[in-house]
């Protein structure tokens, strides 16, 4: 008997398990589906109910001049941010991983030190600081702030990468006579290649994404995808935000997964060059 | 992709460089033909305030085998290392060729290295592996392709030049290792414990293997290991390291049958140490007291003073046991036996504080735990230590 009532306990303890799941997913992605499916709506105020199916919303955006310089804005910068902070990321966490030297733990904590400081204090101290020495709010210091925010997590994954990566393999290719240059080059780097992926995607999204940051450092009259979308809801809730909101999506998910992808099937495209056999 | 690099390319301007500069370094000819492939003057290795090596010398001649042996932590693996200049050394000099290389960089040094781990570029095919130290020689394509195909065939994997790293066992990638360390000719090759990653019956063909290949090209080869058989059966010289400096530098033969010291004594074969006290020395023998209370005879190279402390060393291979005991009669107690099929391995207790091992031929039956056992050994199969654990002689 106790044992049917304990089984009853376990399947209620189950079924309140998969009820506080089910609420937990529905939580985190009810607003992206809402977005996703009120940019299609056919009436012009942005909430339910649907009235029919329509594009509308999307062939005007495609005509606001103001979102497609934004678009275009976040874009530039996110790819430079992601080449710059991709950059130094190797080369700082090659040197963290690969040589001692004085101030090197002081040195590994503070390129980590950006992702640990609140947003706005980040942004509101670059701020200041460009007011002290009496510079211009430029676009150079929006992509210096964004490859700020993006250079920790880059460095922690490649770092990762890097600690994985034997020293053997570069002792071997410089025994063997090359460089240092170019035991990096041939040996280090390409090993590294997965983090280096993951890292500009990451650092792309990071970019692309950022909102409080940009709307300090901006120039004046440069809106980037997130403070345009901002200003815009400052005005009215349009479907035109929710046809920009699904772009963003499409862009901030799409781009890592193709990365991912195209990494994925690069390695496969390699292994299926030679058939795995079996050896004694 | 960045690495998939193709062999196939012209080499890069600033690698071509390099290479150059490696081939600008002339092998040794005529006059330097009969200096030494490698020679250590007074070497000392630091590592901050830990002294890794010692005063370290040797000189190894040309196309010979010589091992470095000792246990983990000796200084063998940093001697190797500071040949190919991944350490550096606090004081001395190394030569290779008769020329100094205390500035020359690794990639300049032309010497093959052979690791533990193998160490094979995982995202390089055979091929671009075994090629990587002729392509940074300036080495013809055509020319690479043959002496890769040709490296390949004496290490006996020819037509694995597509396979990847990752798709061959643990002895074919050392085979591929060794290969890739050979193709381009150094002046030395360094072998880093290179069949400790593989299983035993591996590690004993590969064994084979390398001497059989060193022999063929007469290649310089230090060869660093902590196994003993490997060591006594593969090399020309045997140099047996402990804490940081050589304790004996000499054939197998010399190392295994008059050891230097006690710990080479020791480490080779684990030798039975009898302690005594000699009663009376003439020319060539002495008759000694052991600390068990059995009187002996042994041969001594010099009279030694009466009731000096002194260690007679026995291998187990030279106690005979039973009736074939003549000389030097030992009686004890078997503690342990162990059946080899041809031979057995006696643990006896003749009274002292350590057992005694003989390792003897069977005649008649082994015998067991318990019973009595009595060993001899001949005056001229042992070796005497004095109080400081050196050998007389």
């Amino acid at each position: 008997m106790r044992g049917t009532r304990r089984k009853q306990e376990g399947r209620w303890a189950w079924r309140l398990t998969g009820f506080v799941t089910v609420c937990v997913y529905i939580f985190m992605f009810a607003p992206i589906v809402a977005t996703v499916v009120l940019s299609f709506n056919a009436s012009m105020f942005g909430g339910f109910p649907m009235t029919g199916f329509s594009l509308q919303w999307y062939s005007k955006l495609m005509t606001n001049e103001a979102v497609l310089a934004a678009f275009r804005t976040s874009l530039w910068i996110a790819l430079v941010t992601a080449a710059v902070t991709t950059a130094i990321g190797v080369v700082t966490a090659f040197a963290l991983v690969r040589f001692e030297f004085p101030g090197k733990q002081a040195l590994s904590t503070l390129v980590i030190l950006p992702a640990l400081v609140p947003e706005t204090i980040l942004g509101v101290g670059l701020l200041v600081l460009i007011k002290a020495i009496d510079q211009p709010r430029t676009m150079l210091l929006l992509v210096l702030g964004h490859i700020l925010l993006a250079v920790p997590y880059v460095v922690l994954i490649t770092q990762a990468r890097m600690v994985g990566i034997r020293r053997v393999y570069e002792e071997a290719a410089l025994s063997l006579g090359a460089s240092r240059l170019s035991s990096f080059r041939e040996i280090t780097l390409p090993l590294l290649i997965p983090a280096v992926v993951g890292g500009a995607l990451l650092a792309f999204t990071i970019s692309f994404d950022n909102t409080s940051a940009s709307l300090f450092w901006r120039p004046a009259g440069v809106e980037t995808m997130p403070t345009q979308i901002l200003s815009m809801l400052k005005i009215s809730i349009s479907p035109e935000i929710n046809a920009l909101g699904t772009v963003m999506i499409l862009v901030t998910v799409g781009i890592p997964l193709l990365g991912g992808l195209i990494l994925q099937s690069l390695t496969r495209l390699k292994r299926r060059g030679e058939p795995k056999e079996e050896m004694k | 992709m960045p690495d998939s690099q193709n062999l196939t390319e012209a080499p890069r301007p600033e690698t071509a460089g390099v290479a150059k500069a490696g081939a600008a370094r002339p092998a040794p000819v005529g006059a330097e033909a009969n200096s030494p492939a490698v020679e250590f003057r007074n070497i000392d290795i630091a590592y901050g305030k830990f002294v890794a090596v010692r005063d370290f010398s040797l000189s190894i001649r040309k196309g010979s085998f010589v091992t470095l042996l000792g246990p983990s932590g000796c200084g063998k693996t940093t001697i190797l290392r500071s040949i190919a200049g991944l350490v550096d050394i606090s004081g001395g000099q190394i030569m290779i060729g008769g020329q100094r290389v205390d500035d020359v960089p690794i990639y300049r040094r032309n010497i093959g290295l052979v690791f533990q781990s193998y160490a094979l570029f995982p995202h390089k095919t055979v091929f671009d592996n075994v090629a990587f130290g002729l392509k940074y020689r300036n080495v013809p394509k055509p020319e690479i392709k043959r002496r890769v195909g040709k490296a390949l065939e004496m290490v006996r994997l020819p037509g694995s030049e597509k396979k990847l790293p990752s798709q061959l066992s643990g002895g074919q990638q050392q085979r591929i290792a060794l290969a890739r360390a050979i193709v381009f000719e150094p002046q030395v090759l360094l072998l880093d414990e290179p069949l400790s990653a593989l299983d035993a019956n591996m590690r004993e063909e590969m064994r084979v293997e390398i001497k059989k290949i060193q022999k063929e090209t007469g290649i310089t080869a230090i060869f660093v290991t902590h196994d003993q058989e490997e060591a006594l059966s593969m090399s020309d010289r045997i140099v047996v390291m402990n804490a940081g400096s050589a304790e004996q530098i000499g054939t197998p033969e010399e190392v295994y049958e008059r050891p230097a010291t006690a710990f080479v004594a020791d480490f080779l074969g684990k030798a039975n140490m009898l302690a005594g006290t000699v009663s009376v020395s003439g020319q060539g023998t002495a008759t000694m007291v052991l600390a068990t209370g059995q009187t002996i005879n042994v041969a001594c190279p010099r009279p030694l003073a009466q009731a000096s402390n002194v260690t007679v060393v026995v291998r187990p291979q030279k106690l005979s046991v039973g009736a074939a005991a003549s000389a030097n009669r030992l009686s004890g107690r078997v503690v342990s036996a162990s059946y080899l099929g041809g031979s057995a391995i006696y643990e006896v207790d003749i009274g002292g504080r350590t057992n005694i091992r003989a390792n003897a031929s069977i005649s008649g039956r082994v015998l067991r735990e318990g019973e009595v056992i009595d060993l001899g050994f001949d005056p001229e199969g042992c070796v005497l230590l004095d109080e400081s654990g050196r050998r007389i002689s």
